[in-house]
């Protein structure tokens, strides 16, 4: 491709995926040269690798299968409570794992809602332990997530292309055919890279569903070298494994057409004209159904769980919430300050670098990031004073590849739309920024910015190592309160966290979709 | 650069209080939280020491050790508090602990010794299960029922490996064929006790690996008879829980004075209602009311530290090779 004048200089892009680039490789290579000689990879550990590749393969393929008819369901259809809906599938997303393992174990587990009602008809309950149950909860984490970013695509589809559709008479399948089929060959990869990658690095979901040390997942033998044989270099070794699986997927993923997008519309009110006999509606009904229960039950199961214990919380509870909401904030700031000049970068030119440097920052494993993180900055300041700051940067680096997969599409067709006009008003940098891009884009950064406070409130990674007892976030404050067999004031502060994550991500996507219809 | 100026900041504030000595002693998070005894802990020591007792939650008993191994020599923990014997070993190999001088008359089941770590409580493990629950009275009467059980990973948790030790203190060289057996009574594996536990409370699983201790929580906190320990045939194997003074603390005689105070009446009749374990020396006033109930095991199994360590990785693999089959 010729270089093209550009109303926008890339280099800001390229100075941010350099500095995340720097923080995860930098925070990896702090480890390994803290090491001592070790024992390198066991056997054990390429099982790990090898049920960590299943699990996350399969987790990915069912999410996004799964997600496309539940976003066409969604883009065809308008009923009262739609965007509450919308909003509350993405809950699962940000739950604190163990809480909603609770609430998986409470509809599908041995003792739960489905169990008592097979056994009604006389059936065995449900056995959710093994590969079925590990992929069954990742569903359920990243499903929400999928459907998100496919409804993105059907949202990006202009509405003069369906009104043009609809008069050309175009029916269900041809639709399909001319808008609907390109527009997800061009999302799903992302969406799929994003899924592996996020399952890539599972562990405690893995380990509790699996059923057994068959289950044991990289992370799971990251954390062991660290603190069982506290063998940095294994740990290095394998954190380095699982970035590489994870540029491997991305780059395959990535590779997929790209194409032209669908061009410019003038942002009309989006109407379909298909997908208006009853079959249509019986099947996206049927799909919005499925979504709701299988998401929103575990939820409801949190939530009548936490209601007894709600009232009576503590006052360190309100605290950690306090800690929580200032490190989600900042957090999102810190989120929006990368991944915006990064996600215009990768639109101007070359994605592939951005969209990598984004996705290491799933695939890089808490653990060793904390590490790292904490052997280069103890030498210069108090880990416990810096626990809120750090923990608020790496959250922003974990929520960046999905910031990126919002953000990209919308950027590449701002500058495709306007790249002409703008240069030939010489209207360049800062005002084309603030003119141009920030209000077409407000809808798409109002969503990244809603789910990295979302990610960030419910964050349990790094404050763990990093944690000073006057300061414990949300999250943490729950797993002590369980470990303090304190479970009636952990069902309650993981409520106070639910809400305090759907409220964020709840008025910052609004707040980007304020008079504008999506 | 904005590090080292808030670094520098820091540091000028903790020399302005340089008058009132502080100790710093690393601990688990269930330690410090409300409900542990970590609160009422700091009370007390800072009424008699005249010092600020900072206590700091470092993950669980395996993290703990990890993190001061990563910190070294520079540390500004002066006590480690947490650790087990399943750990000891590993923590005295790496030179960072020196020698305490506490004496004390311990009620522990076994003669103590160890010029390094101070126990400051004890505990069974045991499987917690429903007080009207019909089970097993050893592990091989388990595996050979269909009772389930939900259990804690020996790489990620100090109960887990404490498991791991039982079976291996009780049955030697046939513990793969037991692990065997229990495969199929085992639900599933968590990562840590919380999740396990309270898999357990939601009605997962018929017996959660846990401790004795255990259904003294519900009972006395709770009002809840409905939870009991089984009694194991073998012998339970016991957890003692143990702290040491760091070589390099700048505060080594607050450091001994705070070892001293753990073994006081003011420490040890904190521990049974907050940490739910039996104090390392058990207080004037004796045991809370309702300890009485819970089940005393015929036999104490415990590992000396070294042969614990010694024994542990090819524990691991016979455990991961039983189960994985």
């Amino acid at each position: 491709m010729a270089r093209r004048a550009q109303p926008l200089s890339p280099a800001a892009g390229y100075g941010a995926a350099l500095l995340v680039a720097a923080l995860i490789l930098g925070t990896l290579a702090a480890v390994a040269l803290r090491a001592e000689p070790g024992r390198g990879l066991v056997t054990a550990d390429w099982a790990a690798v090898r049920f960590t590749l299943v699990q996350a393969s399969l987790s990915a393929l069912f999410s996004v299968a799964l997600a496309v008819p539940v976003a066409r369901a969604l883009a065809r259809r308008r009923f009262a409570g739609r965007n509450l809906l919308i909003a509350l599938l993405g809950a699962p997303f940000i739950l604190p794992v163990i809480v909603a393992i609770l609430g998986l174990l409470a509809v599908f587990g041995r003792a739960g809602w489905v169990s008592d009602a097979l056994g009604l008809f006389g059936l065995e309950p449900l056995s959710i332990y093994g590969l079925h149950g590990v992929v069954l909860a990742h569903v359920f984490f990243n499903l929400p997530l999928a459907t998100r970013l496919i409804l993105q695509g059907w949202q990006e589809i202009p509405a003069e292309r369906f009104r043009l559709a609809a008069q050309l008479d175009a029916d269900a399948r041809a639709m399909w055919q001319l808008l609907e089929a390109p527009m997800l060959a061009r999302v799903v990869p992302g969406a799929l890279a994003v899924v592996f990658a996020i399952c890539l690095s599972s562990f405690a979901v893995a380990l509790t569903l699996g059923g057994g040390p068959r289950a044991t997942t990289i992370e799971l033998a990251i954390y062991q070298a660290f603190s069982f044989d506290f063998d940095l270099g294994r740990a290095a070794l394998l954190s380095a494994v699982q970035l590489l699986l994870t540029a491997l997927a991305a780059m395959i993923a990535l590779r997929a057409p790209v194409g032209e997008g669908f061009g410019s519309g003038l942002d009309r009110m989006l109407r379909r004209w298909d997908g208006r006999g009853a079959m249509a509606r019986g099947f996206d009904g049927f799909w919005i159904l499925f979504a709701a229960l299988f998401l929103l039950l575990p939820l409801l199961a949190v939530v009548l769980s936490g209601l007894p214990g709600v009232l009576s919380l503590p006052a360190s509870v309100w605290q950690a919430a306090g800690a929580s909401i200032l490190v989600a904030g900042a957090s999102t700031l810190i989120l929006l300050a990368l991944a915006l000049p990064m996600a215009l970068a990768a639109a101007l030119g070359r994605p592939l670098p951005m969209e990598i440097a984004g996705l290491l920052g799933l695939a890089a494993s808490p653990l060793v990031i904390g590490t790292g993180l904490f052997i280069l900055i103890y030498p210069v300041a108090s880990p416990f004073a810096l626990a809120l700051p750090v923990t608020a940067l790496v959250n922003a680096v974990m929520a960046l590849p999905f910031a990126m997969r919002i953000l990209i599409p919308a950027a590449r067709d701002v500058i495709t739309r306007h790249r002409r006009l703008a240069l030939s008003l010489d209207m360049t940098g800062r005002p084309f920024i603030l003119w141009v891009v920030l209000p077409r884009m407000r809808a798409q950064i109002g969503f990244a910015a809603g789910l990295a406070a979302a990610l960030s409130m419910g964050d349990l990674g790094v404050i763990a190592l990093f944690a000073d007892p006057e300061v414990a976030t949300l999250p943490l404050q729950v797993y002590r309160l369980m470990g303090a067999y304190q479970m009636q004031a952990a069902a309650g502060a993981a409520l106070v966290l639910l809400c305090l994550s759907m409220g964020a991500f709840w008025i910052l996507d609004r707040g980007g979709r304020w008079h504008a219809e999506a | 650069m904005k590090y080292s100026v808030f670094a520098a900041g820091l540091l000028g504030a903790s020399a302005a209080f340089a008058e009132t000595p502080e100790l710093t002693v690393y601990t688990y998070d269930s330690f410090v939280s409300d409900w542990g005894p970590g609160p009422a802990v700091e009370k007390a020591f800072e009424e008699v020491c005249g010092c600020d007792l900072k206590l700091v939650g470092a993950g669980d008993g395996a993290a703990l050790l990890a993190r001061i191994k990563l910190e070294g020599n520079r540390s500004d923990a002066d006590v480690v508090l947490g650790l087990d014997t399943n750990l000891t070993a590993a923590a005295k190999d790496s030179g960072l602990f020196a020698d305490h001088s506490v004496s004390a008359e311990f009620d522990l089941p076994i003669a103590w010794e160890d010029a390094t770590f101070v126990p400051y409580d004890w505990g069974y493990f045991a499987f917690v299960h429903n007080a009207d629950a019909d089970v097993p009275g050893d592990f091989k009467s388990l595996a050979a029922s269909d009772t389930r059980i939900v259990i804690q990973d020996p790489r990620s948790s100090t109960p887990g490996l404490g498991l791991l030790m039982w079976v291996k203190a009780a049955y030697g060289g046939e513990a793969p064929t037991i692990w065997e057996g229990l495969a199929d009574n085992i639900v599933t594996v968590t990562k840590g006790w919380s999740e396990a536990y309270g898999m357990f409370l939601e009605g997962e699983a018929d017996m959660v690996l846990s401790y004795t201790t255990s259904p003294a929580y519900h009972l006395i906190a709770e009002e809840d008879a409905s939870k009991a320990a089984a009694s194991f045939a073998e012998g339970h194997y016991m957890q003692v829980e143990v702290a040491g003074k760091l070589a390099a603390s700048d505060q080594p005689e607050l450091a001994d004075q705070f070892l001293q105070f753990m073994v006081s009446d003011a420490f040890q009749s904190v521990i049974p209602t907050t940490n739910w374990m039996y104090p390392a020396v058990t207080p004037e006033d004796g045991l809370p009311t309702g300890f009485e109930t819970l089940i005393t095991p015929e036999k104490s199994l415990l590992l000396p530290a070294d042969q614990a360590a010694a024994v542990r990785d090819a524990a691991l693999d016979e455990w991961r090779g039983a189960l994985s089959r």
